[in-house]
């Protein structure tokens, strides 16, 4: 059990960290998204694995960590938000730079700063 | 309550005196002498004491657990510097008064001096280390806004940068020196530090220690090898010259030798170290003086030869030495001050310093002219005068100073030496300006005498060199025996202050220095031509290069991490945690841990294996956008699923919300967007990345693996234990959220808002146009809302709104609460968005989500903020049980109200973020102001 839940964290972070690196906003955020499920797996894998041991007092006999819990479920709160954030600055980019490049610039605005950069 | 009062005074001064500023330079002059004639008059009293030796403290605690308290210490050292700040900087005032024009920025000008003056006392009278070193830091910040106080002259702000470059830094080096003093000790107050003297001197870490400490001081009183800073800090306005860069500021480094003698003096090192350095100081200095054709410039490098003297002094290592020094801190303050004085008083009057312009100014300012000649007269040494007086001391001691074999005539022969220079600049000064022909060419002629109250402090001062001078005893006795009393810690060797000692072997070195400078005077010419066959550095164009060079350098380094690509950064990010976490990671020898592996269940490992499969096939189609998206909806339906089957109901139920409301919100983003993301990057570039993203998923694996099979204690038994009884409540998770970490939660929902509004924010004014179609060829359905999805949207919203509230109603005790509740009016508020359209909609809904957003915070506060009313901390809960009619006995907790503010904070900044995405359209937004026109 543990070996799978370890390689489902390991799958999700590789999988996040490769769409990460691209070079599109659109995948870089769903990049994201992936690699926030592995981190929120994993904190909430620190409380270790239990079946049937949901933390409501009275339910089981014996219970799971409640505190990776509470701090995860703020976290994929936090996490939506930080998602809706990044989606909207991508978006922003977009409108701006009529291009969805992470690097977010026109090349012409390079090649212009290049040759600014020269004449120094 | 007084010690502070001093030192804290002169800042509320300096918040004062500006107010002023429009009632003229004399009503800011007055503000400005309050604070130091408070601080004298706070003084007095404690005089009874200190005078036996004795010393007064005030202390209160400031940040206990870093050793820092806000507490003072006066006793006789501080008080003689005290005297000095305040006398002269009141001198100062006046004499500021009427040496900056009525159209400069007066008020910046005294708030300033004052700020200076606080800090300055701050030094002087902290008993605690590292309040001293806040203070020291002030003086270096203050003296920088000083010198550069002309801003437009570039010399001036070369100047004052240098300036704080060189003492900045050594302060560093201070800072670091004190720490290591304090480690050592295990205090800060300096009543243990010097009561531990011989802890400190037998360390092992006291080289280092001293050495930083002295780099500190050094720096500070302009020792060579960092003197260079001192001479072009004279571009000050000369009030500040005089005041900061002759009289204290440049002191505060020699005041540190001075207050830390007892616990660092005394050894090898410290004399080597100091007395060297003093005595290269002492001849560099008094030789180049000699040169400079500038009035301050020669003034100066005298202060840097004087400070270098009083550094030798401190390095003899002998008790009389150490009073010498403390002797010729009083006599240096007061002639070089009236000196610089007067110099501003010619600047002033003649419009220049050069002194191949300035001469014969006898006949035209006879009475500023005898004034500066008895000053100079004291700074060559004349009997009758102050200077005199510890120049004696000072070659008693070098002659007393035992070095082995022909070493011993170094420190005579170099105090003979400054000696001898001294009488010569001194000279100079006072022939070439106030005799020696006529003037040159003078930009401001024919100079006369200054305003009558611009004379007064120099006389004071001068007044001050013969009191001292001819009744040592009696003017200056007292202050100086409390002062020696409390550099040495307590014993006071015999001295005798005369004025004349009759005729022994200092006397004649006296004599030898007074022939040898003038006859060195009138050959003038010679030393002149012998200076000029060296090249003058400029020590300004040397340091101005370095610290270019070092910002080229810094560039360069910039440009090439920072090049402004995201997708590199990100690249060195994931790689610098690679290879930051790799070292220890594989140290600690990562494993299945003592716990072992439990067995597998069928279901798990099918959720798993469509888990890793969908995770993949996400990262392999990511080209086709929308794929990708149905994949990574699987992957988050998957981790709900396992969040249940792990025994967290609550997350589970978020996990599927939140991705309900993310797969949406990705759809929206995904309809203004190209479906389709090209093919750029290399072969090779995948291939790292690949390679990057596996060492990063193997790294996650092993670790993950090695902390599940590890045993584990966790602070959650708390928790358990008081849910129930504590919170009121039997969702411990929710419990948790609401109570016990209330204040988390309220930081969180508030990070929610903010970010809600941020996308508002960054979608205002926004157009963006989707494409016709979805990038293969397809154009976009015609019927946009379907008509079966509107039919079972609006039944659905009552029926979701019913959920929410029973979820959010029960979640204190079983899985629900605020955040779900909130999330899932949110999905059903967001359907009906869809089904039916922006317009539709909010013709119908006409919430500001923003009000919603704020009223949630509002009663989140309010419900943390209302156990104030009953004396119980912030966010602190409490609960009832009441009587609901057919529910039963029903138990309200106050934390009820603050999850109230959890579920409408997340239902505004969830629908505020999507709606501000879904107005983006010019299509809905021309629809939606048309119905606002026609309504």
């Amino acid at each position: 059990m543990e070996l799978a839940f370890a390689v489902v964290i390991g799958v999700l972070t590789a999988s996040g960290v490769y769409l990460m690196l691209r070079a599109r906003t659109f995948p870089v955020v769903v990049g994201l998204t992936m690699l926030s499920y592995g981190v929120n797996l994993f904190l909430f894998s620190s409380g270790r694995l239990a079946t049937g041991g949901q933390p409501i007092i009275g339910s089981a006999e014996t219970y799971s960590d409640p505190l990776p819990q509470a701090l995860v479920l703020t976290a994929i709160v936090i996490g939506f938000a930080m998602t809706a954030f990044v989606v909207v600055l991508s978006l922003r980019s977009l409108a701006d730079s009529d291009d969805d490049h992470v690097n977010g610039r026109i090349p012409e605005q390079d090649n212009a700063r290049q040759e600014q950069e020269d004449a120094k | 309550m007084s010690l502070p009062l001093v030192v804290l005074l002169p800042f509320l001064g300096a918040l004062a005196a500006p107010l002023f500023a429009q009632g003229g330079r004399t009503a800011i002059a007055v503000v400005s002498c309050v604070p130091a004639i408070i601080g004298l008059a706070a003084l007095y009293p404690h005089w009874a004491i200190l005078a036996d030796g004795g010393i007064v403290q005030h202390s209160s605690e400031w940040l206990p657990a870093l050793g820092l308290s806000f507490s003072f210490r006066l006793d006789g050292l501080s008080l003689l510097f005290a005297l000095l700040i305040l006398i002269i900087g009141l001198l100062i005032i006046l004499y500021a008064r009427y040496y900056l024009k009525p159209h400069e920025n007066v008020g910046k000008f005294y708030a300033l001096l004052l700020c200076f003056k606080g800090s300055m006392l701050g030094i002087v009278m902290s008993s605690n280390l590292l309040l001293m070193m806040i203070f020291w830091e002030l003086t270096s910040l203050t003296s920088f806004l000083l010198i550069s106080f002309w801003t437009h002259k570039q010399d001036a702000r070369r100047g004052a940068r240098m300036a704080l470059a060189v003492t900045g830094g050594g302060g560093l080096a201070l800072l670091a020196g004190i720490l290591l003093i304090g480690n050592i000790v295990g205090s800060y107050e300096l009543e243990d530090v010097l009561a531990a003297g011989d802890l400190i001197k037998n360390h092992s870490m006291y080289p280092v220690a001293l050495t930083l400490v002295l780099l500190g001081a050094f720096t500070k009183s302009a020792q060579f090898p960092f003197h260079f800073w001192l001479p072009h800090a004279m571009q000050a306005p000369t009030p500040v010259s005089a005041y900061l860069h002759s009289a204290t500021m440049v002191k505060a480094g020699i005041f540190l030798m001075a207050r830390l003698y007892p616990a660092l003096a005394g050894t090898e090192q410290w004399f080597y170290m100091v007395s060297f350095t003093g005595m290269a100081t002492l001849l560099i200095g008094a030789y180049v003086a000699m040169f400079k054709h500038d009035l301050k410039g020669l003034l100066a490098h005298s202060t840097v030869s004087h400070l270098g003297l009083i550094t030798l002094l401190f390095g003899m290592g002998t008790q009389l030495a150490a009073v010498a020094a403390v002797f010729h801190v009083i006599n240096h303050a007061i002639f070089k001050a009236s000196l610089f004085m007067a110099a501003g008083i010619i600047d002033h009057e003649t419009g220049t310093r050069d002194m191949r312009r300035i001469n014969g100014l006898w006949r035209y300012m006879p009475h500023t002219a005898t004034l500066a000649m008895v000053a100079a007269a004291s700074m060559a040494g004349v009997p009758l005068l102050n200077g005199f007086l510890s120049k004696e001391m000072f070659f008693a001691e070098a002659l007393e100073l035992n070095l082995p074999g022909l070493w011993a005539y170094l420190p005579p022969l170099v105090a003979t030496l400054a000696g001898i220079f001294a009488v010569a600049y001194s000279a100079r000064f006072i022939h070439d300006v106030f005799f020696n022909g006529r003037p040159v060419n003078l930009p401001i002629f024919p100079p006369h005498e200054p305003p009558r109250y611009m004379k007064i402090p120099v006389e004071i001062l001068v007044f001050a060199c013969l009191m001292v001078g001819m009744f040592p005893a009696f003017s200056v006795g007292p202050l100086l025996y409390a002062a020696a009393a409390a550099t040495l810690g307590g014993e006071v060797p015999e001295y005798h202050l005369t004025f004349a000692h009759g005729f022994n072997l200092p006397l004649l070195m006296s004599v030898v220095a007074f022939a040898g400078g003038l006859l060195m005077y009138t050959q003038r010419q010679r030393f002149f031509d012998f200076h000029a066959r060296f090249r003058e550095i400029d020590e300004k164009a040397v340091f101005e290069a370095l610290v270019s060079r070092i910002a080229d350098v810094a560039h360069t380094v910039t440009a090439a991490i920072e090049n402004g690509s995201l997708q590199r950064y990100a690249m060195l990010l994931v790689v610098s945690v690679i290879a930051v976490a790799a070292a220890p990671l594989w140290n600690l020898g990562i494993a299945v841990g003592s716990n072992g592996l439990s067995p597998i269940d069928w279901p798990t490992l099918v959720g798993i294996a469509v888990l890793v499969v969908a995770a993949l096939g996400t990262a392999v189609v990511h080209r086709d956008r929308f794929f990708a998206l149905v994949l990574l909806s699987v992957v988050g339906l998957i981790v709900s699923l396992g969040f249940a089957r792990f025994s967290a109901p609550d997350l589970a139920m978020t996990q599927l919300s939140v991705e309900v409301v993310t797969i949406v919100l990705l759809m929206l983003a995904l309809y203004y967007m190209p479906s389709w993301t090209p093919i750029e990057t290399p072969k090779g570039r995948r291939l790292r990345d690949i390679l990057i993203a596996g060492a990063a998923g193997i790294g996650m694996t092993l670790i993950t693996l090695a902390m599940l099979t590890q045993p584990f204690t966790s602070i959650s038994e708390f928790f358990l234990e008081n849910s129930k009884p504590g919170g009121g409540g039997t969702n411990v998770v929710n419990v948790i959220l609401v109570d016990f970490r209330g204040f988390d939660t309220l930081g969180e929902i508030t990070v929610l808002g903010i970010a809600a509004l941020g996308i508002y924010a960054m979608l205002r004014n926004v157009a963006l146009t989707p494409p016709p179609g979805d990038g293969q060829g397809h154009p976009w359905t015609r019927d946009a809302h379907p008509m079966m999805l509107q039919q079972i949207a609006r039944p659905m919203l009552p029926l979701a709104l019913m959920v929410s509230v029973y979820i959010f109603l029960r979640g204190h005790n079983m899985p629900g609460g605020g955040f779900i509740a909130g999330l899932i009016t949110a999905v059903a508020l967001i359907l009906q968005y869809i089904a039916s359209g922006m317009p539709w909609t909010q013709a119908r809904i006409s919430i500001r989500y923003h009000n919603v957003i704020g009223l949630g915070l509002l009663f989140a506060v309010i419900a943390g903020a209302g156990s104030f009313a009953f004396g119980y901390p912030f966010l602190t809960s409490t609960y009832d049980y009441v009587y609901w009619p057919v529910v039963g006995k029903f138990e309200v907790a106050s934390a009820l109200v603050f999850d109230l503010g959890v579920y409408l904070t997340v239902i505004g900044a969830t629908l505020l973020a999507l709606t501000s995405i879904g107005r983006l359209s010019p299509h809905s937004a021309i629809k939606s102001t048309n119905k606002k026109e026609g309504s």
